[in-house]
C-alpha cells in the first residue's frame, strides 16, 4: 500500500487500482492536513457496494494546480465525521450520507441533504424505510429561541421565476442570526442515471444538471470522456470551446448585474441588463444554435464549425455588445444610491469563505485567488491566460465588482480567440472507446466556479460510479454565512450577488 | 357648485392617471416603450370582475381593511384644495383630521396585515407603522409653518393662502417645506428610494408586503387607494410649489391637472436615477424631512 495521495492532472485518467486506499483515521488525517494547508475539498463522495463502501476524496491545492485522490474502504455503518473542524465537508458528509447509508458520528448538522431514499436498498443513515420517498424539507431546523426572537420562512414557492428552495430565518427584529438553507425539491437523480454509462443520451442528461451552465458541465464530461478514451481534442475545437464557455460566463454575469441592479430597484441598468444578456445568448446560438449552448460540445471537440462570415458577425456583435455592457455596468459605480446600497451588506471574510471551500467569484470577491482557467489549466487556456480578478472586501458590491471585471476579460478573450482562429478539425475523427477500470478527473470554471467531475469505470468499461459537484454545492453555506448579522430586508439581494443553483445543488 | 363637481370627478378620475404616468416615465429611462399610461384603469377593471379568496385564518378585520382604507382616504382628499378652489369640506383644525384620516387608513392597512397571520405580512406592517412615526412630525411641522403663514387652521385657507408672493416673502422658509413635503410624499407613498413599487421580494417590500393576501375587488380597492393617496399628496405638493393662479376657474384646473402630471413625471425621473436606501436608513431621512420642516417653522417664528 502507499502512503502517499496519487497526484494527477486536471482531465486525466489512471487506474483506479493506483487509488492508494488507506486507513479510516490516515484517510481523515490527510483531509484535515490538507484542508489546513488552504488544500480544497472538490469533491468527496461514496461508492457503495454490498457490504461495504469506498470512499474517494479529490483535494485540489490551486497554489500549485495539483489534485491528490485517496480513497478508503468501510465495512461498518457509521464512520467518523471530521466536519465539526472541516466545515468543507459538512455538505460533502450529509451527501454521502443519503446516498450510500453511512452514518456519520459527532456530525454537526446531522440531516437529510436532498431527501431521496438510499441508493443502497436497507441500508439508511436515519433509518428511514426503504422505498418510501422522504418529505422534502421536512427534518428539525435549527432554532434561537428567546425574547423577541421571531422565525420567517420564505419557500420553497417564491413569489418571483426562480427555481424552488426553502429558507428558516432566526431573526431578532430586522437582523437575521441564522439563515438555514433546505434544498432537494429539484433532485432528478442525475447522478444514478449517469450510472452504467455513457449512454446516448448521458451527454443531454449532463448538460441538463444546470440549465445556465450547460457549457461548463459539458466541457467537464467531454473532458472525462477524453481521458478515459485517449481522444485528443483539435486545437480549433478547443478554441471553439473555450468561447462557448465564455460566452455564457459572460450572458450569466450580464444578467446577474441587471438583476443586482434590479434588486436595488435601479432601473436603467436592470433593463439594459436584461437585454444584453440576450444579445450573448444569442451568439451562443449563433455557434451551436441553442441559446444555452446545448449540444454544442461532444467528446472529441465540438459538433459546429464556425465559418469566417459567422466569425465577422460575432466580431462585430461582441464590439456592439461590449459598449452597451460597459455604459450599463458603468451607471452603478457612479451612481452614490446604488453603491451606498451594495457596499458592506452581505460580508463574507477572507477566513470563513476559506474554511467553507467557497469557490468562484464567491471566493476571488473575499480574496482567494483561485480560478480552475488559471490554476488547473485545461483546453484553450494551457495556451493562454486569462487574468484572475479578486477583490478583498467580501460584499455585494466585490462580488457585483468581480462580475464586472471578469465580464471584461471574458470579452477581451472571446474577441482574440475570434481573431486567431486555428486552421483544421474541430472535432477529433475516431470514435469515444471508453477504457475499463479506471478513474478520471475532470474540472471547469463554470461561470459560478469549479465544477468537477469524476469517473470511476468499471471493468466492461462501463460508469460505475459518475460523481459531479457543482459550484453551488460549495457556496450555498457561504450564502448563509453572508447574512449573519445583516438585515432580513438585504437577503434578496446577498442571494442575488451568489446567484447559486438549486438543480445543481439537486443533481 | 361647478368646482365641487370638478373637484369630485378629478379625485376619482385623475389619481390611476398618475400611476400610469410615473410606470412610462420609468419605461422611457430604461429604454422600454412601458404599459399605457391607462394601465390601471384596466388593471382595476379586471381586478374588480375577480372574485376574492379570504384565508381561513383572518377575521372581519382583513375584510374592513380596503375599505376602511379607501373610504379614509377619499375623504382625505375632500379636504384638499385642488387647483387653487376651495374644498368641498372645510372647517377649523381640519389639517389635524387630515393626518389621522391617513393615520386611520395605515392602521387599518397594518392591522389587516397583522389579522393574516403571516410572518411577511407582521414584518411589512413593523416597517410601515415604524416609518410612519417618523414621517408624521414631518408633515405636522409643515402645516404648523404654513398655519401660521395664514393665520389658519382649515387646509383650504393655509393651502390657498400659499402664493408667489409668500414665496418671495418667505423663500427659504417655503424651499425648506418644499424639500420635507416631496420626501413625505415619496415616503408616505411607497416610492423609490423609500420602498419600490415594482419588486416581488417579499423580504424588501415595505407597503406591498402587506397587501399580498388580499385579492380581487378587495386589491382593487388597495390600488386605487394608493393612487388616491398619491393624487392627495400630490396635490398638497403642488398647492405649495406651485401656487400660481389665473383667476379663471377653468384656466386654474387646467394648471393643476398639468401640474399634478408633471409631478407624476418627477416622481418617475427620481425613481429612475437613484436606487432604493437601506431600510436602516430611511428613518435617517425621515428624521432628515422632519428636521427640514422643523426649520422651516423656525424662519417663520423668528
Amino acid at each position: 500500500m502507499r502512503n502517499r495521495p496519487l497526484a494527477i492532472a486536471n482531465g486525466s485518467a489512471v487506474p483506479f487500482g493506483d487509488i492508494p486506499q488507506f486507513e479510516t483515521s490516515i484517510f481523515l488525517e490527510t483531509i484535515l492536513d490538507a484542508t489546513a494547508h488552504s488544500w480544497n475539498v472538490s469533491a468527496y463522495f461514496g461508492m457503495p457496494d454490498r457490504d461495504e463502501t469506498t470512499l474517494l476524496c479529490v483535494l485540489t491545492r490551486h497554489t500549485e494546480g495539483v489534485i491528490w485522490v485517496v480513497g478508503a474502504k468501510t465495512r461498518e455503518a457509521s464512520f467518523p465525521s471530521i466536519a465539526a473542524i472541516c466545515p468543507q465537508v459538512q455538505l460533502f458528509e450529509r451527501e454521502i450520507a443519503e446516498q450510500c447509508g453511512l452514518k456519520f458520528n459527532r456530525h454537526p448538522w446531522f440531516k437529510p441533504l436532498r431527501f431521496h431514499p438510499s441508493l443502497v436498498p436497507g441500508r439508511d443513515a436515519w433509518g428511514r424505510k426503504s422505498g418510501e420517498q422522504p418529505p422534502v424539507g421536512v427534518m428539525d431546523y435549527f432554532q434561537v429561541t428567546g425574547d423577541e426572537i421571531h422565525e420567517v420562512a420564505v419557500g420553497p414557492v417564491h413569489a418571483g421565476i426562480i427555481e424552488p428552495g426553502h429558507f428558516r430565518f432566526q431573526c431578532h427584529g430586522e437582523e437575521v442570526f441564522h439563515l438555514e438553507i433546505s434544498l432537494g425539491y429539484q433532485h432528478r437523480g442525475i447522478e444514478s442515471l449517469l450510472q452504467g454509462g455513457p449512454h446516448p443520451a448521458t451527454l443531454r442528461q449532463i448538460e441538463a444538471i444546470a440549465g445556465d451552465t450547460t457549457t461548463g458541465h459539458a466541457v467537464a464530461y467531454c473532458m472525462v470522456m477524453e481521458a478515459l478514451s485517449g481522444i485528443r481534442v483539435p486545437p480549433r475545437g478547443e478554441v471553439l470551446r473555450g468561447i462557448a464557455l465564455e460566452l455564457e460566463r459572460l450572458a450569466n454575469h450580464a444578467g446577474d448585474l441587471g438583476a443586482i441592479a434590479g434588486d436595488v430597484g435601479y432601473l436603467p441598468t436592470s433593463s439594459f441588463c436584461g437585454r444584453i444578456r440576450g444579445d450573448f445568448l444569442n451568439m451562443t446560438a449563433a455557434l451551436c444554435g441553442s441559446r444555452f449552448g446545448r449540444g454544442m460540445l461532444i467528446p472529441g471537440g465540438t459538433r459546429f464549425d464556425l465559418t469566417e462570415g459567422e466569425r465577422d458577425d460575432l466580431l462585430a456583435r461582441l464590439a456592439e455588445a461590449r459598449v452597451d455592457l460597459a455604459g450599463a455596468v458603468n451607471l452603478l459605480w457612479d451612481t452614490p444610491s446604488v453603491m451606498g446600497r451594495l457596499e458592506g451588506v452581505g460580508h463574507v471574510p477572507l477566513q470563513t469563505a476559506l474554511e467553507l471551500g467557497l469557490v468562484g467569484p464567491a471566493a476571488r470577491a473575499s480574496g482567494i485567488k483561485r480560478d480552475i482557467r488559471n490554476d488547473f489549466p485545461y483546453g484553450i487556456y494551457r495556451m493562454t491566460n486569462i487574468p484572475v480578478a479578486s477583490a478583498f472586501h467580501g460584499d455585494v458590491c466585490a462580488r457585483t465588482m468581480i462580475r464586472w471585471q471578469e465580464a471584461q476579460k471574458s470579452m477581451d478573450f472571446v474577441e482574440e480567440q475570434l481573431r486567431q482562429m486555428p486552421a483544421g478539425n474541430h472535432a477529433a475523427k475516431e470514435p469515444c472507446s471508453v477504457s475499463e477500470g479506471k478513474i478520471a478527473v475532470a474540472m471547469t470554471e463554470g461561470w459560478r466556479g469549479e465544477i468537477c467531475h469524476v469517473a470511476v469505470t468499471d471493468a466492461s468499461g462501463k460508469f460505475s460510479r459518475y460523481k459531479v459537484v457543482d459550484p453551488s454545492f460549495h457556496n450555498w453555506p457561504g450564502l448563509a454565512m453572508a447574512l449573519r448579522e445583516q438585515q432580513i430586508s438585504d437577503f434578496p439581494l446577498c442571494n442575488k450577488s451568489f446567484n447559486l443553483s438549486y438543480c445543481g445543488f439537486d443533481l | 357648485m361647478t368646482d365641487t363637481i370638478i373637484h369630485l370627478l378629478a379625485v376619482i378620475i385623475v389619481p390611476p392617471l398618475l400611476m400610469g404616468v410615473i410606470v412610462k416615465t420609468k419605461a422611457a429611462f430604461a429604454g422600454r416603450a412601458g404599459a399605457p399610461c391607462f394601465q390601471l384603469y384596466y388593471d382595476l377593471f379586471k381586478l374588480m370582475r375577480k372574485g376574492t379568496v379570504f384565508s381561513e385564518t383572518t377575521t372581519w378585520v382583513f375584510r374592513a381593511g380596503p375599505v376602511v382604507t379607501l373610504a379614509a382616504v377619499l375623504v382625505a382628499s375632500l379636504l384638499v384644495p385642488l387647483g387653487r378652489h376651495a374644498a368641498p369640506i372645510s372647517f377649523s383644525g381640519d389639517l389635524v383630521f387630515f393626518v389621522y384620516l391617513l393615520g386611520l387608513a395605515r392602521f387599518f392597512t397594518a392591522i389587516a396585515a397583522l389579522d393574516t397571520g403571516s410572518s411577511f405580512e407582521g414584518m411589512g406592517a413593523a416597517r410601515e407603522v415604524t416609518f410612519s412615526c417618523f414621517a408624521e412630525p414631518a408633515l405636522f411641522f409643515a402645516f404648523i409653518t404654513l398655519a401660521r403663514l395664514s393665520n389658519s387652521l382649515t387646509l383650504s385657507r393655509i393651502l390657498t393662502h400659499v402664493t408667489p408672493d409668500v414665496w418671495l416673502a418667505a423663500g427659504a422658509s417655503m424651499l425648506l417645506l418644499v424639500g420635507a413635503i416631496f420626501i413625505i410624499l415619496l415616503a408616505e407613498n411607497c416610492r423609490i428610494p423609500f420602498d419600490d413599487p415594482n419588486t416581488h421580494l417579499e423580504l424588501t417590500m415595505i407597503h406591498e408586503v402587506m397587501v399580498l393576501d388580499h385579492s380581487g375587488p378587495a386589491f382593487a380597492m388597495i390600488l386605487y387607494g394608493a393612487a388616491v393617496k398619491l393624487f392627495v399628496l400630490g396635490a398638497l405638493f403642488v398647492n405649495i410649489a406651485f401656487p400660481f393662479s389665473t383667476g379663471n376657474s377653468i384656466l386654474d384646473w387646467g394648471i393643476f391637472i398639468a401640474a399634478m402630471l408633471g409631478l407624476a413625471v418627477a416622481i418617475g425621473v427620481v425613481e429612475s436615477v437613484m436606487a432604493r436606501i437601506r431600510i436602516v436608513r430611511i428613518p435617517q431621512l425621515l428624521v432628515g424631512a422632519t428636521i427640514l420642516s422643523a426649520f422651516a417653522m423656525l424662519l417663520m417664528l423668528r
